[in-house]
């Protein structure tokens, strides 16, 4: 009997009982639906998560001095005075794994506008910062290397710092502002970035040339910390090894003493973050497969019940000439059917929850491929797993038997 | 010599059931050569059921040989009695069998579904074909419960005809119908077996039924008590026009 035959058999059988085919779907229908629009509820937050820390410059690298023991004394790591020009200078040369580099220096202190101050931070960097922050500009310009070279006294400011000092919405650019007693010129508006995930406001800044800061504030060579960014994401690590040691070099560290600096990345804020929507993601499919097979445990009943029912049925087909081949894929296709309808139905009504979750509550959602190709699968299978033993069964019938069955 | 349509040597059938052994059939011989209308009579408990069950090659005879059209079907495996079936019998059963809201055309169509080498196309015709046969063409597209009692049994000796098989295996097909019906389709049974000249056996319990075939072979007790020649078989058309015309039935046929 050829496949077009069999379709033919297990759709019109169907189609004598559409309620129960279609209650039998419901089962499947609300698996793969479920398994869609959970996957994608879940890839969208992992993806979001993602988002809001690549905002923050996924690849960024932070060194800074370390602590450590100095006859005996633990101090802390940032009184210490480690990183100077010379590292820039010798990372600048031999880092391959490293695109941007920026020395930092910070400085507190009060922000003055005419009557009006407020205390904030100004950090002196180079202008690869805001490409290394993924920082951008409202309004103005960047500083550039030549208002580094010469120490220029050009400052980009923060929402915040704007909003305490032009409380009247006035254009900052172009303005004069005082940090400490030295004037700065507003040549930039950064634009808001809000707060990071540790509660503190990252428009509460001033950024200006590192020399400004170093020269005409804080008198000092050193930096207080060095900012880098990874060529990419992957190659994170590998830039994190090559910092460390060029900078042991530079700091002619022998191999018995530790660093007196620390690397840090960002990357194992993002693989904690990752992993736990990773985790939901785990979650919500085992939730949603469950579903699932329940769904086929349905099709399983109604199949067995189906045989039962439909015995004389059997019988008779098997009496001019069906053999019991014939009947188990007969049957088989019924349960492949089913299933299979179900989970063409089950994927659009995923796509349509999904939407409605997006729209309604916002929610970020994706719809990723491979779940409606697993989901489908996986229907495909439920359906031949769950529907051979009943049809295993159908096709063992004594035809005599069945024949009289009553 | 010609090919005997049917050919049974010593056959018996046993069933174990529990510690027992009980002999259904113990010991049964007879051809039927093509072109035979022959009715098996017996009452319950003469072997009739077990008999026709292996003449329609659903079960094996216990010892014995049994060739249908020359294939012996002891050499047979389940799946090679099925085509065998499918390509050589044409049931016909006491209550029709036909499948419920599956049209008349469709159920006759049934057998040929289990025949791969039948096209779409070949299959519809002969489908037709086989109501044309029995006269209901123009119910082709009824369903079953559309039909009266008569019509299924016409569809259903149709959906028997459609695999030209080379046995007509009926059991009892005029069990469930009143007398006028069952006249028909005795009469339809007739018609097939002289015109066509169609291999018919028949299993029944009625005489009267009997009376209409040309040989009757009578069980009892798993052996067979009697085999006779009708010489002369009774029509059934011209019972059918003896019979008052009663104004609840109007001839169809």
């Amino acid at each position: 009997m050829n496949i077009f035959n069999l379709l033919r058999i297990a759709y019109r059988a169907l189609l004598r009982n559409k309620l129960r085919a279609f209650l039998t779907m419901l089962g499947i229908i609300i698996g793969v639906a479920s398994v869609i629009a959970m996957v994608a509820i879940g890839q969208g937050s992992k993806q979001s998560i993602h988002d809001q820390l690549s905002n923050m410059g996924t690849n960024m690298i932070t060194v800074q001095p370390a602590s450590n023991l100095n006859g005996g004394v633990r101090i802390a790591g940032t009184s210490f005075q480690t990183l100077t020009v010379k590292d820039i200078i010798a990372l600048k040369a031999r880092a391959k794994n490293i695109s941007e580099i920026s020395p930092a220096v910070t400085s507190r202190g009060q922000a003055i506008n005419g009557a009006l101050n407020w205390p904030t931070s100004m950090s002196g960097v180079s202008p690869e910062y805001l490409d290394i922050r993924k920082l951008t500009l409202k309004d103005g310009i960047p500083f550039t290397q030549n208002d580094v070279l010469t120490s220029a006294k050009v400052c980009l400011i923060g929402q915040t710092v704007i909003d305490n000092l032009f409380p009247n919405g006035e254009n900052p650019v172009g303005k004069v502002i005082r940090f400490g007693h030295i004037p700065f010129k507003i040549i930039g508006v950064l634009n808001p970035k809000g707060f990071n995930a540790f509660g503190q406001d990252q428009d509460d800044i001033l950024i200006a040339p590192y020399t400004t800061v170093q020269k005409r504030i804080l008198a000092t060579i050193y930096y207080s910390n060095i900012y880098a960014s990874a060529a990419s994401e992957a190659v994170t690590d590998q830039a994190v090894t090559e910092i460390t040691q060029i900078l042991r070099d530079s700091h002619r560290l022998r191999s018995s003493e530790d660093n007196d600096f620390q690397v840090r990345t960002q990357q194992e804020l993002i693989a904690t973050l990752s992993s736990t929507s990773g985790l939901l993601t785990v979650l919500l499919t085992v939730v949603a497969g469950i579903s699932l097979v329940i769904g086929g445990i349905g099709i399983m009943n109604i199949m067995y019940v189906s045989v039962t029912e439909r015995t004389k049925e059997i019988g008779l087909r098997m009496s001019i000439g069906a053999r019991g081949r014939d009947i188990l894929m007969q049957f088989l296709m019924e349960a492949i059917l089913i299933s299979i309808t179900g989970g063409v139905i089950g994927v659009l009504l995923g796509f349509l929850s999904t939407r409605i979750v997006t729209l309604t509550l916002g929610w970020p959602t994706i719809i990723s491929q491979s779940s409606v190709m697993l989901s489908f699968v996986v229907c495909a299978v439920t359906g031949i797993f769950f529907g051979y033993y009943p049809a295993q069964k159908a096709s063992r019938l004594d035809p005599i038997e069945a024949l009289r069955y009553e | 010599m010609t090919k005997k349509a049917l050919e049974i040597k010593d056959l018996k059938r046993e069933f174990q059931m529990g510690s027992e052994i009980v002999r259904a059939l113990k010991g049964i011989s007879f051809t039927v050569e093509p072109g035979e209308f022959v009715t098996i009579m017996g009452s319950s408990g003469s072997g009739k059921t077990t008999l026709l069950n292996i003449l329609g090659c659903l079960d094996k005879p216990t010892i014995g040989e049994y060739f249908l059209d020359g294939v012996d079907i002891k050499k047979l495996s389940r799946d090679e009695l099925a085509q065998l079936r499918n390509h050589k019998i044409g049931f016909v059963f006491q209550s029709y069998n036909l499948l419920a809201r599956t049209s008349a055309l469709e159920n006759v169509e049934l057998p040929l579904l289990y025949n791969k080498d039948i096209s779409v196309a070949e299959r519809h015709e002969r489908a037709m074909h086989a109501l044309e046969a029995v006269k209901l063409a123009d119910r082709a597209d009824h369903l079953p419960n559309q039909l009266s009692g008569g019509q299924q049994q016409r569809v259903a000796i149709a959906r028997a005809l459609v695999n030209e098989p080379v046995m007509i295996l009926a059991d009892e097909a005029t069990g469930n119908l009143d007398s006028r019906t069952s006249y028909e389709i005795m009469a339809l049974i007739q018609e097939l077996n002289s015109k066509d000249g169609k291999t018919i056996v028949f299993v029944t319990h009625e005489p009267d039924i009997a009376a209409f075939s040309s040989r009757t072979i009578q069980l009892k007790d798993g052996i067979i008590q009697k085999d006779t020649k009708n010489e002369k078989p009774r029509s059934a058309k011209e019972m059918l026009a003896a019979l008052p015309v009663t104004e609840d039935y109007t001839l169809s046929s």
